[in-house]
């Protein structure tokens, strides 16, 4: 009489079939949004912290600038300028700046921001020979990167 | 011999796309393009000689030395937390209290650093400055500072452009009603 069968040879199984297809959709995010480090940094990137964060849209149009302590000891203890795989002075910046910003569309050239990441422990010293090039060179918008603060602490 | 139908075996596919994921997901570097802005002020050569002259209280001066020492308006000043809140004031006076700016135009935060600062003090103190002007944008825009610095962040969208005019006041010849001007001044060469 009952309506309701007993149901005794169910299979409670997780098909499987499927997981190759999923792990090659995860996959191919990855490999699409990856973007293999092209220079390896040779100076310390102990980058500080701040709460007020602005977000740079355009990566294409950001050029970095690496300045702290030299990892290796052999390269001395003074805060060096890394840009792109070589360490520069900053009467150097300058024409690393043009260089760069002729590698940039003619119309987008005015938009170029300078991302300095900088060690928590450099001095202002340097930092601030740099913004002086920077200024001479016109590559007056910059950024300093900084990594985010949880809000409270402040 | 035995027919054997000539198949590849795919059951350890899942493990070879497993360990290219795991791969990429090591090398992967999220792109880290956040910071704190900010727009340099043009060439030294190229502007006027001549002397601007700042009235003293038109100007709110942060000093910091070469042993990350805060000097706020003259005061030795260790505890940061009122700093933000003495900007605000500062900035929205409008010549309420003669010690104070007399509007928003005019008031300069400036801001002197030694060489021997470390970069650390020195963007812990901008983020401040920023931070109070961030909430007066925020506020006039009836949005909190999170949001603002969306909007800042993204101005293609054009609602968001409308909140960023009306947040800093945009006026029709292209000025600025609440302009943030932070001054960094050229270090002073006592340590570094």
């Amino acid at each position: 009489m009952s309506k309701f069968k007993k149901k005794t040879n169910v299979k409670q199984e997780i098909p499987t079939s499927s997981m190759p297809d999923v792990v090659f959709m995860l996959l191919f995010f990855f490999m699409v949004t990856t973007e293999l480090r092209k220079t390896s940094i040779d100076v310390m990137q102990r980058i500080p912290e701040a709460t007020q964060l602005r977000k740079l849209q355009r990566k294409s149009l950001v050029v970095d600038l690496y300045i702290g302590e030299p990892k290796k000891r052999d390269q001395g203890e003074d805060f060096k300028i890394q840009a792109d795989d070589n360490f520069i002075l900053p009467n150097e910046v300058l024409l690393w700046v043009s260089r760069k910003r002729d590698g940039l569309p003619e119309a987008e050239r005015d938009l170029m921001t300078v991302s300095l990441k900088v060690d928590k422990e450099t001095t202002r010293g340097i930092i601030a020979d740099v913004e002086t090039e920077l200024r001479k060179a016109n590559a007056r918008r910059i950024l300093y990167a900084t990594m985010q603060q949880a809000e409270d602490k402040m | 011999m035995a027919r054997t139908t000539p198949e590849i075996p795919n059951a350890s596919m899942a493990d070879i796309a497993f360990l290219l994921l795991t791969f990429f997901l090591v090398t992967t570097t999220i792109a880290n393009d956040r910071g704190l802005s900010l727009i340099l002020p043009p060439p030294p050569e190229a502007q006027q000689t001549e002397e601007i002259k700042i009235q003293e209280h038109n100007m709110f001066k942060i000093q910091l030395n070469s042993s990350d020492a805060l000097l706020v308006e003259g005061e030795y000043t260790e505890d940061v937390s009122g700093l933000k809140d003495q900007l605000k004031e500062f900035v929205l006076n409008y010549g309420k209290n003669p010690n104070l700016s007399d509007n928003p135009v005019k008031a300069i935060v400036s801001f002197k650093t030694d060489r021997g600062t470390t970069h650390k003090r020195f963007i812990e103190i901008l983020n401040i400055v920023q931070s109070a002007y961030n909430d007066i944008y925020a506020e006039r825009a009836g949005v909190n500072n999170a949001r603002w610095r969306e909007i800042a962040s993204d101005l293609q969208d054009p609602e968001n452009e409308r909140l960023y005019d009306l947040g800093r006041g945009k006026k029709v010849d292209g000025s600025l009603e609440i302009p943030m001007n932070i001054s960094i001044a050229e270090p002073t060469k006592i340590g570094g």
